[in-house]
């Protein structure tokens, strides 16, 4: 419990009406959108300046509470769960659009802007925040730093960690921390964004984000290719690839996850294809146009059963909802949907798709594949019901075999979703013993008093 | 009160439809309440968390999670958002008739639901004395809009500025109707709602009009109860359910093709809620009843085919449009409304910025929660000032008062209009 005195000194920091501590507001900060057991924190603070929010960090270290900060708990690794009677950050009342400067093409935000319409004020001034998480309609800026969150443009724009130029953050203590420039380039100090990026908030409490923008591509192209056989579309992934074109968007939606897309929208999709790739092309009219031609004649020498090129915005419109819908169409079929984001080279994705069908089989599970097939990062999605513990148990084992899976091909638990509490576990097997040591030693460098999302990453104290 | 592990039990009907939450929170970029608060247990994912809270025994009393359950629009942004396709009014309806069953219903509301709304010939004589009285409480606010304001500060009125009931109420205008389809070869019977017989008449007269006009054949019954949703929202089933009775009593007493009415909630409710809340005697004729049940604009442009009028004698003027949520979001009527205003000579329509978000009236909580409410409104107003239209027209009572008492406090001059009375007003031009 924290005692009230406690909880009227973050009252006057942040204000009486930003301080929750009732029984209700505690149980509704538990969770975020993981699949993981709900632990109710003990209080809750919104600050809505910079300094409520360096004190409220002070205040925290000074009396041992852990802390964890929290956007839009969109989280997919239960990297915003709570600890028991600790206390909730929320960023949302730091959400303005601090500046977007035109002329040397970079934006400043607080931690709280949502993704989304960060995206659209920028866009608005014809320029162009390329990091599109599936959540960014309600996802937060400092969440997507603080997990490097990704997107469906990885393939040709990265993802969140190459347009983060600078950052200010407190730490532990509650001094502000500055690290990077609003300058193309910068030698100055440590590389400290780089560190901070991705640390779930384990290092520090993020208070204003440089972010770089480009300008926004003038054409766009997209296109929908069927395919009768897995291989045929995984390898024409990777033809697409080795034949040197870098599509905005390379989207892959296995046979499972077509038919629920086509139940849920009846969009008139290929029911009985294999698998569907969407392609996006995007840049310079002339070259868009000579990739689409080049995309759309592998496609057909790869074995295309048929392809279908967007003639206007309105049917670029329809092929993109339906990748839209997918996540939708699946969650309706069952209760639990986990989704999964282990990611390898986007060479060796005709193997990961053979594998999550073979480990589907294996453990008796139903998996609907689709993702981001151009930069490697599938979502196998498994759907339960989490309340049968025997299903439930296979569905561990499957998640499992398929980290497995993804490290033997050479690749990485975690594409964009972040390690959080979910994969803490399966972090030695991708690094090594000498990572975790390394990593626990600045843990312990720069929060002391472990009060920063203890837990999360590496798992226990060294 | 009976024990939290009874709650818990009754709680457990819904553990089926609360378990679809994937908890994405994806309902947080549409939330209107949400958007002014920022806090989780305002918004559904929240309030979903809450209820299966209350269903594991986890809270030691009810009272926090059916504040937060009341504290919702019901405007189905969430819903219609919801990548799971949670039923969240459906969920929210009947948590709420648990909840209010469990904690009985607060006397105030027992006395307006049960002693006045639940007898409709009680509630129109006490509405008729209303009207003749109000003049001595209320002075005019702005004459382009027809608000009105208290004369002397009130806690319950505040400073709202208000449409005051109708002199003399729809149900006195018209008497009852059984009228054969004429050429139109269409018959539809007209549920009016209480905001349109006791403060907006003028919306059914104009509805009567066009359905003359196009020589479709009228059912029009006396002794018309309210829909119910105002019980239901406030959890008192038991009124719900015997105002649903007396009216399906009425309308299947009489034939016709469609069930039409002018007002959003009271369309949203006979045709999604009557069905879901029905006992089990009435629920296969709540069902039938609601297959039939139509905006007035979505039967005037899909089955009456309106035609546009050709009428130079109307003045131009510019509309613009906002969606109501029980309109848009449940039935996916947009586009109807529109073609009315298109139809009618002079109108221009001229869309808004987000003409599809909540005015943030949601009937009782434009009560409860006023300064939440007003704060969703103003945003919404200043949408329709920037608009530069003349006219706001909307499918639903109920924004027209909320949007109405938005505009007449930001002295806007802008008339308030449903798109039947500017076709009707045309019509008689």
């Amino acid at each position: 419990m924290i005692s009230n005195a406690l909880v009227g000194q973050f009252k006057t920091l942040v204000g009486d009406e930003n301080a929750w501590s009732d029984a209700v507001d505690l149980h509704t900060y538990a969770y975020d959108a993981a699949v993981v057991d709900p632990v109710k924190p003990g209080l809750i603070v919104r600050p809505t300046s910079t300094e409520a929010l360096g004190q409220a960090v002070r205040l925290c270290n000074e009396n041992g509470l852990p802390l964890t900060v929290r956007g839009a708990g969109t989280n997919l690794s239960g990297g915003t769960v709570p600890l028991p009677d600790g206390v909730v950050i929320v960023t949302n009342g730091m959400k303005s659009i601090v500046e977007i400067n035109e002329a040397d093409m970079y934006a400043v935000v607080q931690p709280g802007v949502v993704t989304a319409k960060l995206a659209a004020a920028v866009e608005a001034k014809g320029l162009f925040y390329p990091p599109d998480p599936g959540s960014q309609a309600v996802s937060t800026i400092g969440g997507n730093v603080a997990e490097n969150a990704g997107g469906l443009r990885g393939l040709k724009y990265g993802v969140t960690r190459d347009y983060v130029m600078g950052l200010s953050f407190f730490d532990v203590e509650g001094n502000l921390v500055k690290s990077g420039s609003k300058t193309v380039k910068c030698a100055t100090g440590y590389n400290l964004t780089g560190l901070m990026v991705g640390s779930e908030g384990t290092l520090g409490v993020f208070n204003e984000i440089i972010l770089k923008l480009i300008p926004l591509p003038v054409h766009n192209k997209a296109m929908m290719a069927v395919f009768d056989s897995l291989e045929k579309a995984s390898e024409t992934v990777a033809a697409i690839i080795a034949n040197r074109i870098v599509p905005a968007t390379l989207e892959f939606l296995d046979n499972f996850t077509i038919r629920a897309v086509e139940d849920f929208s009846k969009a008139g999709m290929p029911t009985d294809a294999a698998a569907m790739l969407l392609v996006e092309l995007d840049g310079h009219p002339a070259q868009v146009e000579e990739d689409a031609e080049r995309v759309e004649k592998l496609c057909r020498s790869m074995g295309a059963a048929s392809i279908r090129v967007a003639q206007d915005a309105a049917e670029r419109d329809r092929v993109w909802a339906a990748r839209r819908a997918a996540l939708s169409a699946l969650a309706q079929l069952k209760p639990t949907l986990v989704l999964e984001d282990a990611t390898v080279p986007r060479s060796r994705i005709p193997d990961m798709v053979a594998a999550i069908g073979r480990i589907a089989a294996r453990y008796d599970v139903t998996i609907g594949t689709f993702g981001h097939a151009g930069d490697g990062n599938l979502h196998p999605t498994i759907l339960t019901d989490k309340r049968d513990p025997e299903e439930w148990q296979r569905v561990e084992h499957t998640i499992d075999a398929i980290f497995d899976a993804a490290l033997e091909m050479g690749g990485t638990l975690s594409g964009e979703h972040g390690t959080g509490l979910a994969k803490c576990r399966y972090l030695e097997k991708e690094t090594s013993a000498g990572t975790i040591l390394f990593s626990r030693r600045i843990k312990r460098a720069m929060d002391p008093n472990n009060i920063l999302n203890p837990g999360k990453i590496i798992a226990a104290k060294a | 009160m009976a024990s939290m592990e009874t709650l818990a039990r009754l709680m457990r009907e819904l553990e089926d439809q609360l378990v679809v939450c994937m908890k994405c929170g994806m309902c947080q970029s549409v939330c209107p309440v949400f958007d002014q608060t920022g806090r989780e247990a305002d918004v559904t994912r929240g309030k979903l968390a809450l209820l299966s809270g209350l269903m594991e025994h986890i809270f030691d009393d009810p009272e926090g999670v059916h504040r937060q359950l009341n504290k919702c629009l019901l405007c189905g942004s969430c819903a219609a958002n919801c990548p799971s396709g949670v039923s969240v009014q459906e969920i929210f309806l009947k948590a709420r008739a648990i909840l209010s069953g469990f904690m009985g219903l607060p006397p105030a509301k027992r006395l307006i639901l049960r002693g006045m709304l639940a007898n409709p010939r009680l509630f129109d004589h006490l509405t008729a004395w209303g009207a003749k009285f109000q003049h001595l409480f209320t002075r005019s606010a702005n004459e382009i809009i027809g608000t009105s304001c208290a004369r002397v500060m009130s806690p319950l009125v505040q400073d709202r500025h208000f449409k005051t009931l109708a002199p003399v109420p729809f149900h006195r205008q018209a008497a009852a109707i059984d009228r054969p389809a004429g050429t139109s070869g269409l018959k539809v019977a007209l549920f009016t709602g209480c905001l349109i017989d006791k403060i907006f008449p003028n919306i059914a007269d104009s509805t009567l009009k066009i359905l003359d006009h196009l020589e479709v054949g009228l059912f029009l019954p006396e002794n018309q109860a309210c829909c119910g949703i105002p019980a239901l929202a406030s959890g008192d089933l038991a009124t719900f359910r015997k105002l649903q009775a007396h009216n399906l009593k009425l309308y299947t007493s009489g034939e016709f093709d469609y069930l039409v009415t002018a007002c959003a909630t009271c369309t949203s409710t006979l045709h999604e809620v009557w069905p879901q809340m029905a006992d089990e005697r009435h629920r296969d004729t709540a069902a039938r009843l609601a297959r039939r049940t139509m905006d007035i604009n979505q039967f005037l442009i899909q089955e009456a085919s309106l035609k546009p009028l050709s009428n130079s004698a109307a003045g131009g003027c510019t509309v613009t449009y906002h969606d109501p949520c029980h309109l848009k979001k449940g039935l996916h009527v947009f586009s109807e409304p529109r073609a009315v205003i298109a139809a009618t000579p002079g109108c221009t329509l001229k869309e808004m910025a987000q003409p599809d978000v909540c005015c943030g009236m949601g009937g009782s909580f434009n009560l409860q929660y006023y300064d939440i409410s007003r704060d969703i409104g103003q945003l919404k107003a200043a949408q329709i000032q920037a608009s530069g239209a003349e006219v706001l027209a909307t499918g639903c009572p109920a924004c027209m008062l909320q949007v109405s008492d938005m505009l007449s406090q930001a002295a806007a001059q802008i008339k308030v209009r449903h798109p039947v009375e500017l076709y009707a007003a045309a019509l008689d031009a």
